[in-house]
């Protein structure tokens, strides 16, 4: 047996694996790398919001932790991981380098999925950058619940802006700014959200991406009464809880402040229950990968 | 000596509660699980950042968060009991009377195989634990735990320091240790300058030869050795150099089957 993973943790979620995947497809689009990824098993147990973790350069002891951003059926090998990377760091651009048919030592899925609503509520995805990967698959499975999806996706510029085609497709309101203007509005997500949210009516508010976006939505989302549940993005050397290398500061559901695994409790939690103040002056220093 | 089911045991602190690795690789072919590093109270471990990537190694400083050893009794123990591993305690504390009240518990605690006082925390100062710089410190501590544990092995886990591990190792099989741990990380810095302790194959031939030195001086005192081991090679180099068994750490950050495929190739 190449992959393995066993049972245990919560009934219904199916334990991650470790396996060996392999590169079917490596594209450049725009500053990012899109990988379609055979690993077999992860893919199926993909949930939006949930990460895989890879080995990179084989001396490398940290793994690098990458959003899905889908999943599709690749003929003869089944359901394949669709990937994106930024290649920033040593890891990031060795990954970007993998040629088609290179292994990938793979665990995943990893983390907590965006929590979906029972009702066929509004709902609002903000996105930025290439965090805002998970926002796409999550887009379809609220589709098909019959949650109405608006969809606003930042970027520094329009290199890095990800998939604005498909977001049209996945979304009926669509809003994009640019920190340079070079596509959409100039601006920020703190700018524009509290608007956004406005329009959009949405009752549950989805983001991905830096903190300083995160905590915006978060803010935003709290002034109208509306839910929000943020992927927090943290650097992480294991991404399967064993290191504690990435502490989150939340509150718990009991009030207590307490500090949690970024990995294995989020990366999706509430965005009120994220105590924001405390993450940012670290977010600021390490990036998902330090170039 | 506590009785083994094989010579690989999971090194402290590397593999979470247990239920993190065994979500990904069988626990039943290990020789013995060593669990995270208790302390009496809970603790929320220290600042971000606390994991520096090196060549060959990991830098960290994590504070050693824990549960506390009241939490750690009544919800992660009877877990890991269950599991079937043989389940080696870690303990270390602010104090000599810490470590005493924490030994004391887990001699009543059912399934605890042995207690592994660390003796090596890299950056306790920096962490408000109880700083062991001299061998004799380390004994002191040993003779306080050896004195709660009462049937429990005690094994010593003291600071990979080439030049002084075989004093400590004396000093602490003397204070009633029943075997020694050699390995675990090296003092350093963080990027920042933080202390931090350095894990991973760049440690290995400081582990290996610590490991040598402690044979050599102590040829009746059984060593688990460790530090940096991620393939059955290293593991082999361990059990050459005399080691009775060999504990697999930061390897489990990186691939967390690691200590499952070792076990199974030495098996």
């Amino acid at each position: 047996m190449a992959a393995t993973g066993r049972g245990g943790g919560l009934p219904g979620v199916k334990a991650p694996l470790h396996t060996t995947g392999e590169v079917l497809a490596s594209k450049r689009v725009g500053a990012y790398q899109h990988l379609t990824v055979v690993a077999p098993g992860v893919a199926e147990r993909f949930r939006p919001g949930t990460f895989v973790a890879v080995s990179v350069d084989g001396t490398r002891l940290a793994r690098r932790a990458l959003w899905v951003h889908g999943v599709k059926p690749v003929g003869g090998y089944g359901p394949a991981l669709q990937l994106v990377v930024e290649p920033v760091g040593p890891g990031t651009r060795w990954l970007a380098e993998r040629p088609v048919g290179a292994r990938l030592e793979v665990t995943g899925p990893l983390g907590r999925a965006f929590a979906l609503p029972k009702e066929p509520v509004a709902t609002l995805l903000v996105g930025e950058g290439y965090a805002a990967a998970p926002l796409f698959p999550l887009a379809e499975r609220l589709r098909e619940r019959g949650c109405p999806v608006s969809l606003l996706v930042a970027a520094p510029d329009e290199r890095r802006l990800l998939s604005a085609l498909e977001a049209r497709r996945v979304a009926r309101a669509v809003t994009v700014v640019t920190a340079d203007g070079s596509v959409g509005r100039r601006g920020s997500v703190a700018d524009v959200v509290a608007g956004v949210l406005a329009q959009s009516s949405a009752e549950v508010v989805y983001a991905a991406g830096p903190v300083p976006t995160l905590h915006a939505v978060a803010s935003a989302a709290e002034q109208a009464g509306a839910w929000s549940q943020t992927a927090v993005e943290q650097p992480l050397t294991c991404g399967t809880g064993l290191c504690h290398g990435c502490p989150l500061p939340v509150v718990g559901e009991d009030g207590v402040a307490r500090v949690v695994r970024a990995c294995t409790e989020g990366p999706v939690v509430r965005g009120d229950r994220v105590r924001w103040a405390e993450l940012e002056p670290v977010a600021a220093v390490g990036a998902r990968e330090t170039p | 000596m506590i009785d083994l089911a094989g010579p690989v045991v999971v090194a402290a602190g590397c593999g979470g509660t247990g239920r993190e690795l065994a979500a990904l690789a069988a626990l039943d072919g290990v020789g013995a699980f060593t669990t995270r590093s208790l302390t009496l109270n809970a603790r929320t471990g220290g600042p971000a950042p606390r994991i520096a990537e090196t060549p060959a190694g990991l830098v960290h400083s994590t504070g050693l968060p824990g549960p506390g050893l009241e939490i750690f009794l009544a919800t992660e123990l009877p877990w890991l009991v269950q599991q079937q591993p043989r389940v080696v305690v870690s303990v270390t504390g602010a104090s000599v009377a810490e470590h005493a009240e924490v030994a004391r518990r887990l001699a009543q605690a059912p399934g605890v195989r042995g207690i592994e006082v660390n003796l090596a925390v890299p950056d306790a100062r920096a962490h408000g634990l109880l700083d062991v710089r001299e061998p004799f410190h380390a004994a002191n501590v040993v003779a306080a735990v050896v004195r709660e544990a009462q049937d429990l092995p005690v094994l010593a886990k003291v600071r990979a320091d080439v030049l002084r591990v075989a004093e400590s190792a004396r000093v602490v099989t003397d204070a009633g240790a029943a075997a020694v741990v050699v390995g675990g990380p090296q003092a350093a810095a963080l990027p920042d300058g933080r202390p931090a302790g350095l894990s991973g194959p760049a440690v290995l031939p400081l582990a290996l030869r610590c490991v040598t030195e402690v044979r050599a001086a102590l040829p009746g005192v059984p060593v688990v050795g460790g530090g940096g081991v991620t393939t059955p090679d290293d593991a082999r180099a361990f059990l050459a150099a005399g080691a009775v068994a060999v504990q697999v750490g930061t390897a489990l950050l990186h691939d967390p089957t690691t200590a499952a495929r070792i076990a199974a190739a030495l098996a």
